[in-house]
């Protein structure tokens, strides 16, 4: 057995500002040429040992560790972080924070640079390093000129200029397109397999990770390491549900069924899943027991887009002629590639920007000539990073803000800020000051400061971006209790799962067009259009062809049904 | 080209482009400070047809930077009608002659001196006008940080100008939407509102932006510091390029007309060229 | 401390961003015809508060310098100089204010108005008019009459907006390190 380039041994680690430990004794054996899977919920401690690894831990972010811990040969502790990224390359989550340079060539250099590296050496490397990443066209290109997928393989090529051992992703698909996180997955088990690194993968999501191999899954779950399996292994058990990470779709569809899902049937993707004739005639016979329920009649129609067209610049139009209609309580996802025009849509729904051409109509009545401030009172908008919303320290201030502004009397305002905030599941919390709230809490927060103005449609970007499986049923469960309500929902989102399951219809953009306007599930079984949109097709398709169920959007209907009733009934 | 729009960087080929960017960053220090210094008019008229030349070799058209110019004109003529309100007799001062055009009201004449020294003022301007724009339209903002370095600013100080240039568009991106989603909620920095209200409401917008940009410096820190920035007492640069036998005959160049324009000014003991004595 | 120093070369940097941000695209009438509040004036007292003298001094150089060259003309260098001048004195008085310790009580708000103020003034009163009238040989009236009223705004802004921004930023990290658990 060879030695392990990564090696915990009886290590616990405590930031200096927490009162207890956020990685309790842990012994991991991580070896040359793995990769390696590390998943678990917010909070587990995974970031935090991804942090140990690459030496931010205990260089940044100060604090007390026991045990011990090895990395290529080195005993962390006594390294500089200098010296562990020599081994550790670490490609962080957000984009525009790592990407440094004015341009890509000056950002995939930054390291030679600081190595005082002689320039025709640095031009040699990054030119060689930008094409293993396929960025080799794009060199004098800033970072603006860049999609979220281009600016991550410009950071990997970064780290890559030096000869790393350990390539480590914190959380590669946060802010993707769900064709960019594809891609980003086959880049890195293709760089993986081309130069022997070690790789290790932080992220929640995955069933997205598992689009291609991993050696190991290592599942943390309060400091702990919970489970340190085979994937096939550990999909075959129930300890991620218990973990609260979200199993892939087809195998609570397999469990749905009542198929039983053991090692053997290499669970970990969709198509090396072994189904016998049995097990397929019993995802049949499930699809069929239950007929999918009638359509809701159609509620009157609220908010009406007509002939829309709007570009930043003169000649390049952002909009083209945009039409739909949205009805009354309905809760509808856009959906589409970064760029789609899908944010801008809802800028100018909100009066942010003025149209070239074309018209919105509420309830009817055309609202071109209303302002910003008058449609807020009846159109909502909700933006993707609730710390760029709030701007108040405590709860209840922050969510009276736009009243205050409205010159409601104090005594009215207290009344619908405290009935808001009840809706919103806040009220005990009143009092607190924001900064003690969770991201999940903060986006409530502003959900309620927006709510607390009584409009009629919200619209929001991204609601559950970044957001583990608990934290995404929070918000999104609580999402669709104010739907019920009676509150009309857009959401704008990269999540094909939130589209599924809570948005019956769906906006497609491409390229400034609405492309398709459908039930979401005939949009995630439509191959072509998945591929113009950037969207990904779900697993729930690939089962259904594989048991021979025409058409697959029904069965993917009858999954999202199921589920539903099964989580409302607390399973 | 984010940065290019922030200082509106205008690529192409010619003999100014061509020049390093720490000769054009080290001229243009030389040649303000000749034309700060001075106020005789000879040398400025001088100097002005250096610095029209030096814009002609650039390609650089004039309609490329029409806004540039049409701002500085507003802001010299108003300058020019501050000091004039302020001090009608300044030019008078100055020469020690007054030779009267016409008396307008009350303490305003309009005089010979005032008037040259007018024209002193606004060649100053119309000096220095030509290369600033050159220095920001000709040089590739990534060659700003290594030239800093290169005349002896610490790199680390270089740096923090490119992170600057960087993300000003992003700042600026997340400015434009805090400021359109608290205007959603009622918050008003425009003139309907009154002046305490209008700071108080300010404070709403930039409270998210600052908090966020905190976020931010921890995140890029992170990031330099994963990949060795400030390991070693010096470092390289992607984007500068040597010395051609053109940066130096330029910089030779900036050094003759800084100590010309010293000599010929203070010859006869004063800034100022006095054509009335 | 090896990330102090790089902390600060970022903080230099957004700093310097956000300063041109603020002063290039953002105008608050003030009332006063074709005068603006200069917002980023608070921004510069908050941060040179933070993060000391040094950073302080430099964002407000290279923030100013950005945006007079972005306009086009060469940098106005007596302004520059006192802008810059501003972010040293207020930064003097980051070690006293300690603000990351997270309590902005009556003590620091008056230290934090009162270092305000007096930057303000040797910068807008003292300083730039001086230059001014050594550089450009404008007139003293002029050159004053300038000072003093930039002194006033930017006082004003410094002392109502930096302070409310900083009372409610050390409210986000007081919270923070009393946090036992989620």
């Amino acid at each position: 057995m060879n030695t392990p380039i990564i090696s915990f041994r009886d290590y616990t680690f405590q930031y200096r500002a927490q009162a207890r430990p956020t990685l309790y004794n842990i012994n991991l054996d991580i070896y040359p040429g793995e990769k390696i899977l590390i998943a678990g919920p917010s909070g587990s401690g995974k970031s935090t040992l991804a942090s140990c690894v690459n030496g931010l831990i205990p260089f940044s972010y100060p604090g007390e560790s026991t045990g011990e811990l090895i990395v290529d040969g080195m005993e962390a502790k006594k390294q500089s972080i200098f010296q562990l990224s020599k081994s550790v390359g670490t490609v962080l989550q957000d984009p525009d924070g790592q990407f440094i340079g004015l341009t890509v060539a000056e950002d995939i250099a930054f390291a030679l640079e600081n190595d005082c590296v002689p320039q025709a050496e640095m031009h040699a490397t990054t030119k060689r390093v930008a094409g293993l990443v396929d960025v080799a066209h794009h060199l004098d290109y800033a970072p603006h000129e860049l999609s979220g997928g281009q600016k991550q393989r410009v950071s990997l090529a970064g780290v890559m200029v030096d000869a790393v051992k350990i390539l480590l992703f914190d959380e590669p698909l946060a802010n993707l397109d769900p064709a960019a996180g594809k891609q980003t997955i086959e880049l890195i088990d293709r760089i993986q397999k081309e130069t022997g690194t070690t790789v290790l993968i932080i992220e929640h999501r995955l069933e997205d990770v598992l689009w291609r191999s991993v050696d190991r899954i290592i599942l943390m779950d309060e400091g702990h390491v919970a489970a340190d399996l085979r994937p096939d292994e550990l999909l075959a058990g129930s300890l991620l549900t218990e973990t609260g990470i979200r199993e892939p779709l087809y195998l609570t569809a397999l469990k749905y069924a009542g198929v039983s899902v053991t090692p053997e049937k290499k669970p970990a993707h969709p198509d090396t899943l072994v189904l016998d004739e049995a097990d397929k005639a019993q995802v049949r016979r499930w699809f069929q027991a239950v007929q999918p329920a009638p359509a809701p009649e159609p509620k009157p129609v609220l908010l009406e887009v007509q002939g829309l067209s709007f570009g930043y610049t003169k000649d390049r139009p952002t909009l083209r002629d945009i039409s739909f209609t949205i009805r009354k309580g309905e809760m509808v996802s856009i959906v589409g590639r970064n760029g789609a025009g899908k944010s801008t849509l809802s800028k100018l729904v909100c009066g942010f920007e003025t149209p070239d051409s074309g018209r919105i109509l509420l309830d009817g009545r055309d609202i071109s000539d209303d302002n910003i401030r008058t449609r807020a009172r009846r159109i909502g908008y909700v933006m993707q990073n609730p710390n760029q919303m709030i701007s108040k320290t405590m709860i209840f201030d922050e969510v009276a803000l736009g009243l205050v502004h409205s010159g409601m009397p104090a005594d009215q305002i207290r009344a619908r800020v405290e009935e808001t905030l009840k809706i919103c599941g806040l009220y005990p919390f009143r009092n607190w000051p924001i900064s003690a709230l969770s991201f999940g809490q903060k986006k409530r927060v502003t959900i309620a400061s927006v709510l607390a103005l009584g409009p009629e449609v919200i619209i929001l970007d991204e609601p559950t971006a970044g957001q583990d499986f608990h934290h995404y049923t929070e918000i999104m469960e609580f999402l669709r209790r104010v739907n019920e309500q009676g509150v009309t929902v857009l959401m704008i989102t990269h999540d094909m799962h939130l589209m599924l399951e809570y948005t019956p219809r769906a906006l497609v953009f491409s390229d400034g067009r609405l492309i398709a306007d459908k039930s979401a599930a005939e949009v995630l079984c439509d191959p072509a259009l998945v591929e113009q949109a950037a969207l990904k097709e779900t697993s729930l398709f690939t089962l259904a062809g594989r048991c021979g169920i025409a058409p697959p959007e029904q069965f993917v209907q009858r999954f999202i049904d199921y589920d539903r009733e099964v989580r409302a009934h607390g399973c | 080209m984010a940065a290019n729009t922030v200082l509106n960087y205008l690529p192409r080929k010619s003999f100014v482009h061509q020049l390093t960017g720490t000769t054009k960053l080290a001229f243009f220090l030389l040649f303000t400070f000749a034309s700060m210094i001075t106020y005789d008019t000879r040398v400025l008229v001088g100097l002005m047809i250096i610095s029209f030349a030096a814009f002609r070799a650039s390609h650089i058209k004039l309609r490329e930077v029409r806004f540039m110019l049409v701002f500085m004109l507003i802001f010299l003529i108003l300058n020019n009608v501050f000091i004039y309100l302020f001090s009608p007799e300044q030019g008078v001062q100055i020469y020690g002659t007054r030779h009267v055009i016409v008396h307008l009201f009350w303490r305003y004449t309009i005089t010979w001196e005032q008037l040259f020294y007018t024209l002193n003022i606004s060649l100053k301007y119309f000096v220095a006008l030509p290369v600033a724009i050159l220095f920001i339209s000709a040089t590739n903002p990534s060659e700003f940080a290594a030239s800093l370095n290169r005349i002896g600013v610490s790199y680390r100080v270089g740096y923090s100008v490119a992170i600057a240039l960087r993300y000003i568009p992003d700042i600026q991106r997340d400015y434009h939407s805090i400021s359109q989603a608290q205007q959603a909620r009622g918050i008003e920095l425009g003139k309907k509102e009154k002046l305490l209200a209008r700071m108080k409401n300010s404070v709403n917008i930039l409270l998210p932006l600052i908090l966020s940009s905190l976020a931010r410096i921890d995140t890029i820190s992170n990031a330099m510091e994963l990949r060795g920035f400030g390991k070693k007492k010096k470092r390289t640069w992607y984007v500068s390029r040597p010395f051609a036998r053109n940066d130096y005959l330029v910089l030779g160049f900036g050094v003759l007309l800084l100590v010309a324009s010293l000599v010929i000014t203070f010859w006869d003991g004063s800034r100022f060229y006095n054509p009335f004595v | 401390m090896k990330n102090s120093s790089i902390k600060t070369v970022v903080a230099v940097g957004i700093g310097a961003a956000l300063f041109f941000v603020l002063g290039r695209f953002v105008a608050i009438p003030s009332g006063i015809p074709n005068t603006n509040i200069s917002l980023q004036y608070a921004i510069l007292g908050m941060l040179a508060a933070m993060y000391g003298p040094v950073a302080g001094g430099l964002i407000g150089l290279i923030g100013h310098t950005l945006i007079d060259l972005s306009w086009g003309g060469s940098p106005w260098w007596s302004w520059v100089i006192a802008s810059a001048l501003v972010g040293v004195v207020v930064g003097l008085a980051a070690k006293k204010l300690a603000l990351n310790e997270g309590d902005f009580g009556k003590k620091k708000v008056a230290l934090f108005a009162g270092f305000n103020v007096l930057a303000n003034v040797i910068a807008w009163i003292v300083v730039a008019p001086s230059l001014d009238v050594l550089i450009y040989a404008e007139p003293i009236e002029k050159v004053y009459a300038q000072g003093v009223f930039a002194a006033v705004a930017n006082s004003l802004t410094a002392v109502i907006v930096g302070a409310l921004l900083v009372a409610a930023y050390c409210k986000t990290i007081a919270k923070k390190g009393s946090l036992d658990k989620e």
